[in-house]
Formats: C-alpha cells, structure tokens, sequence
C-alpha cells in the first residue's frame, strides 16, 4: 500500500479524479477572469483614465496573500471549492487586464482608422478587429494566469482540504510518506506545461496572420505621425 | 459634387484645424488637398466621412447634407486610403479586399470573386490572394488598400497620404497605376498630401492649405504654376516651378528643321548643302543613330561608332516642352531630336526654338487668362 499512485483514503479521490479536481479549480477561475477581463479592459481601453485606478486596484489585490484571501472569504463561503476559486479567479484578471489592455492598444492606428473609415461601427470594430488582433496578447496573459492558478490551488489543502493535488502534500506529512509530495509537484508541473502546451497550440491556430519564426506581429505598417484624436473614435 | 461650406473645426482646447474653408470638388476628377504639416487637410478630409465632425458649416455631397444620413452608411459609401493601407493584419488579402462587400451583405462567393477582379484591376497577382498583409511588400500593401476602398463600387474615394510611405519608384508606379484606374472608373477623389510634386501630377483641381486650415490656392496644376496666388504658395511650389509649369505646355508647336538629319549613305553634296554645325545621322529606316560634324563624315563611308551620342528623343505632341527641353539639355550638342510613335526621326529642334516656343506660350497663357478670369 505504499505505491507512488496510492492515495490516501481520507482524500476521497483517485489519482486521476484529484487531477480532474485540481483541473476545474485552476481553470474555471481562470475562464471566470477572462469573462470579467474582457468588458473591463475594453472600457479602460475606451476610458483612458480608467486605467491607471483599475490596474492600481487589481494590483493591490493581487499582493494579499492568497492565504489571507481564503481566511477572509472562509466566512462568506466556508470551506468549499469556491473559497479557492475566488481568490484564483481575482488573481487572474489581475493578470488579464493589462494583457488585454496592452494587445488591444498595440492594433496600429491606421487599421483602426481604416476600420471606422470602412464603416465599422464600435462593437463590430472591436470584434472584429481588436480582439483578434489583442489575441496573441490574451493567450500570452492566459498562460501566465493558467501555470500561477495550477500552482495556486494547492494552497486550499490548508482550508478544508480543497487543495485538490495539493492535498497531497499534507498527506505526505500525515503519514510519512514523502513519494506522495514527490506525485503532487510532479503532476502539478505537467499539468501546467501540459496546458502552457494547449495554450501556445490555441494562439498558432488562432494568429497563422502572424510571421512565422518570430510569432510576433510585425507592424509592416506603423505610423510616423501621431493620429488625430477621430481615428480611435 | 462634395460642397465644403465655411466648414471650420475647432478643437476644445482652442486649436483651429480648419479655418472656414469652403471647396467645391467636381464630380469624376481629382481633387488634391496640398499643404504643409499642421493645414488641416487630413482633417479636412476626414469631416468628409465624419471621422472629424465640423464645428461649423456644412458638407454636401451631390445637394445633401452629409449629417442626414446614417455615419456607417455614409462610410460604407466612400472608399477611403490610408497611409502605410492600414490591412487588417489578421485577414487575407481577399478577405481584406471583400470587407465592405461582405458587410454590405454579399455572398461570399461574390465578394470574394469581385476581390479577385480588383486584384487585377490595380496590378496584382492573383496568387496573393490567399496570403497575409506581412507576407507584401509595403507598395503591394498599397495597392490592397487602394483594391479595398474600390471594392464595392464607391462613387466617392478618400485617400489620404496613400503614397507617402513607400519609396520613390514604387510611389510613381502607383500614382501612374490611379491615374490609369481613375482613367477606367472615374471617381470622385479627394486626395491628402503634403508633396506639391505628387499634386500637381495627380490633380485635376488643387487647394493649397496654409498653417491654420485656411485656403491660400485653389486651382488647377497650370494655374498654379503660373499664377501663384501669393508668396506662400511660390514658397511652397518651389524654386524651380517654371520648369515643371512646362509639364503643362504641348511640344506640338515646336518648329522642327530636317536640314541638319541626313541618312547614313548621303552623299557629298547633301553633306555639305545642309549647312548645319551638327549633323543628326539616321539608319535606313529612318531612326537616329548620333550626332557628328560635317567635316568628319565621309560621304558613303560614315562611321556609325564615331558618332556622338543622340540622347533620348521626344515625340511632339505626346511630350511636354518640359521634355523636349530636357532632351535638348541632355544632348550633347544643344540640339533635341523629334521622332514619330514609331521612333523614326521627323526632324530636329535647338534649345534656342524650345526657348522661343516657351516665350510664345507664356504670351498665350497671358492673354488665355485675361479671358477667361474670374
């Protein structure tokens, strides 16, 4: 009974179901960021004097430590899966909203002056345009949200054991079993690469517009004067 | 017809872009909008599509505000070019091209095939079709762009600084390739630039604009070469705007002589009853092959490698006296030689008749404006 893939009874779960478990609580909050990012960085991106608050505000959030979070929110929501996920799911759009904010910002001023020109009016514009020209920044904002958020979960095997793989590592001490911590950081490792992996393999279907090798857009054409204030209208 | 009314724009701070400018822009011709940096042209331009919205007056196109109607409709209306294309990065080339099709709810089968027939129509290759704008060089981005704003038939085309980002040849290609194009289709274009080269050759009609948005010129290229309205716009035409008003004047009045052009078997008596210091010697079909003086031609026997160099010819009529006087210039010996469509010499004319054939021109143009002024 002392397999590397022997999991403690008390933990309720397979080796396969804890990784299932650590999956939806590392990713959904991601999901759930990028849903809340998505509106917010638009209306920074519009409202430029938003920006500078809202990226102070996310930023102080993302200095509490995660525990405190789950200490804090302990009252709210108990020991639960989504006392983890809140946390997470803040951390992440910490991370979005400058990602997406940046990529939107970086589609060059003619597209967008020709794009209005074209007669797209403000949301086909963003669609249409922005968005899919912001994509290689977003999916650079996602994996550096989806490696923190699965490295993150473990901490919730202190409230409650909701640390899906994390829980492990409790385990490991409880019964001396020191493979048992060795299983979780491994797993936990391939599980992110194995999702960084996905994520790259998403951003190659979604840009093949991009220059290969570099993968990164070349702005064959940039401006040499500023725009007038109409072409962002 | 786009009417300006005493359009001025005002910014919040206090900056005046515009300055109550008022413009007519004829139907099917070239309008081009020449100013410095700071003229408010492209702001001008772009009150045309309500990009910039008009602090004051109004904007008809064909006796209706432009105000009246929806601001995509109006858009979708009016090609418009950009500097540096402004593609969609994320699009093919064909996608890029079907945009206002597709958003004015064609098939995409018809959009697509009516992109392709653009393709060609502004010189590029087919193949390109299904590649991505950072796969095209900056002068076949250009012509994308210029496909882009044509595709769904607009009457009206709005480009500002469309050249002004690509290199000397590859912009003469393209101003070549739009006046064939406007040739075709003839649009109605306002045209945004800040070279007065690139005006004079493109424009049907030119407004010079001043620092301030304020009108200091509108007329066509000729006029404006002759006639400058003040000391502004002879500043901003340049120093050498009586050469390039020549741009305007036919060489067909040229008076040519065929005294001095003997062909490459006269004989001794031809040779010495022309009179002439230089001699222009033709092939048997007619065609020059170089200068040479009388005295080192022997009748019968003329060695074609000896001769001096004929320069490039002109063909009068189809040549300006601009070029006619630069072959005179370049040949080397004062003289420029006149040939038919087909190459083959009609005569010769000195850089003293070309001189002559100007004075008479300007005397006419003088006389021409006195008629016709305003």
């Amino acid at each position: 009974m002392n397999g590397f893939f022997d999991i403690p009874s008390d933990l309720q779960h397979s080796w396969s179901g804890l990784i299932g478990l650590h999956l939806r609580e590392a990713l959904l909050p991601v999901a759930a960021g990028l849903l809340l990012a998505l509106p917010l960085a638009q209306l920074c991106v519009r409202f430029r004097r938003l920006y500078p608050p809202v990226l102070g505000a996310t930023t102080v959030l993302y200095a509490i430590p995660s525990l405190a979070f789950f200490v804090v929110l302990i009252d709210y929501t108990g020991q639960s899966e989504l006392t983890v996920m809140i946390p997470l799911a803040v951390y992440s759009l910490v991370v979005l909203v400058p990602a997406i904010v940046d990529g939107v910002r970086s589609v060059p001023g003619e597209t967008l002056a020709a794009a209005t020109a074209m007669g797209f009016g403000p949301v086909r514009r963003y669609l249409q345009v922005q968005l899919p020209i912001a994509a290689p920044a977003i999916v650079a904002g996602l994996r550096v949200a989806t490696a923190s958020s699965i490295s993150l979960v473990s901490v919730g095997a202190l409230i409650g054991n909701q640390g899906a793989l994390g829980n492990l590592l409790a385990a490991a001490q409880k019964y001396d079993r020191p493979e048992l911590a060795v299983n979780a950081v491994l797993t936990m490792a391939a599980l992110a690469i194995l999702c960084d992996a996905l994520l790259v393999l998403l951003r190659t279907l979604l840009t093949p517009w991009m220059p290969r090798g570099t993968r990164r857009p070349r702005p064959a054409a940039r401006s040499r004067r500023p725009e007038p204030e109409a072409a962002t209208r | 017809m786009i009417r300006i009314d005493s359009v001025t724009k005002r910014y919040p701070d206090g900056t005046v872009a515009v300055d109550r400018l008022s413009l007519d822009v004829p139907d099917r011709s070239i309008t081009v909008l020449v100013g410095p940096s700071g003229c408010g042209k492209t702001t001008t331009l772009r009150m045309i599509n309500r990009m910039v919205e008009p602090t004051e007056g109004t904007i008809l196109l064909d006796g209706e505000d432009i105000r009246r109607r929806p601001v995509t409709d109006l858009r979708r209306s009016m090609g418009y070019v950009i500097q540096n294309a402004g593609l969609f990065p994320h699009r093919t080339i064909v996608d890029n091209i079907a945009t206002v099709p597709r958003m004015l709810g064609w098939g995409r089968q018809r959009a697509r095939k009516r992109a392709a027939e653009l393709m060609e129509r502004v010189g590029l290759d087919t193949s390109l079709a299904e590649r991505y704008p950072y796969q095209l060089s900056g002068g076949q981005q250009q012509r994308v762009g210029v496909a882009r704003a044509l595709a769904a038939d607009p009457p009206v085309l709005l480009m500002d600084e469309p050249f002004s980002a690509v290199d000397p040849v590859v912009r003469k290609g393209l101003q070549d390739e739009l006046l064939r194009i406007q040739e075709e289709l003839g649009k109605t274009i306002v045209f945004v630039t800040h070279d007065i080269d690139e005006a004079v050759k493109l424009g049907t009609m030119v407004a010079v604009l001043r620092e301030g948005g304020r009108l200091a010129q509108y007329a066509s290229p000729a006029e404006l070469l002759s006639a400058p309205a003040d000391g502004f716009v002879e500043d901003f035409l340049g120093a050498d705007r009586g050469i390039r008003r020549l741009s305007f004047l036919s060489s067909a009045a040229l008076e040519l002589t065929t005294d001095a052009v003997v062909p490459a078997d006269a004989s001794a008596e031809r040779i010495a009853a022309s009179g002439a210091r230089y001699l222009l010697v033709t092939d048997p079909d007619g065609r020059p092959l170089g200068w040479a003086e009388p005295g080192e031609l022997i009748a019968g026997d003329i060695r074609t490698d000896r001769l001096l160099p004929h320069g490039r010819p002109f063909v009068p009529g189809a040549d300006s006296l601009r070029v006619a006087l630069d072959c005179a210039v370049l040949s080397p010996t004062g003289w420029a030689v006149a040939v038919d469509a087909g190459g083959r010499v009609t005569g010769v004319v000195s850089q003293q008749a070309i001189g002559e054939a100007i004075r008479a021109a300007h005397a006419r143009g003088r006389t021409d404006q006195a008629g016709v002024a305003p």
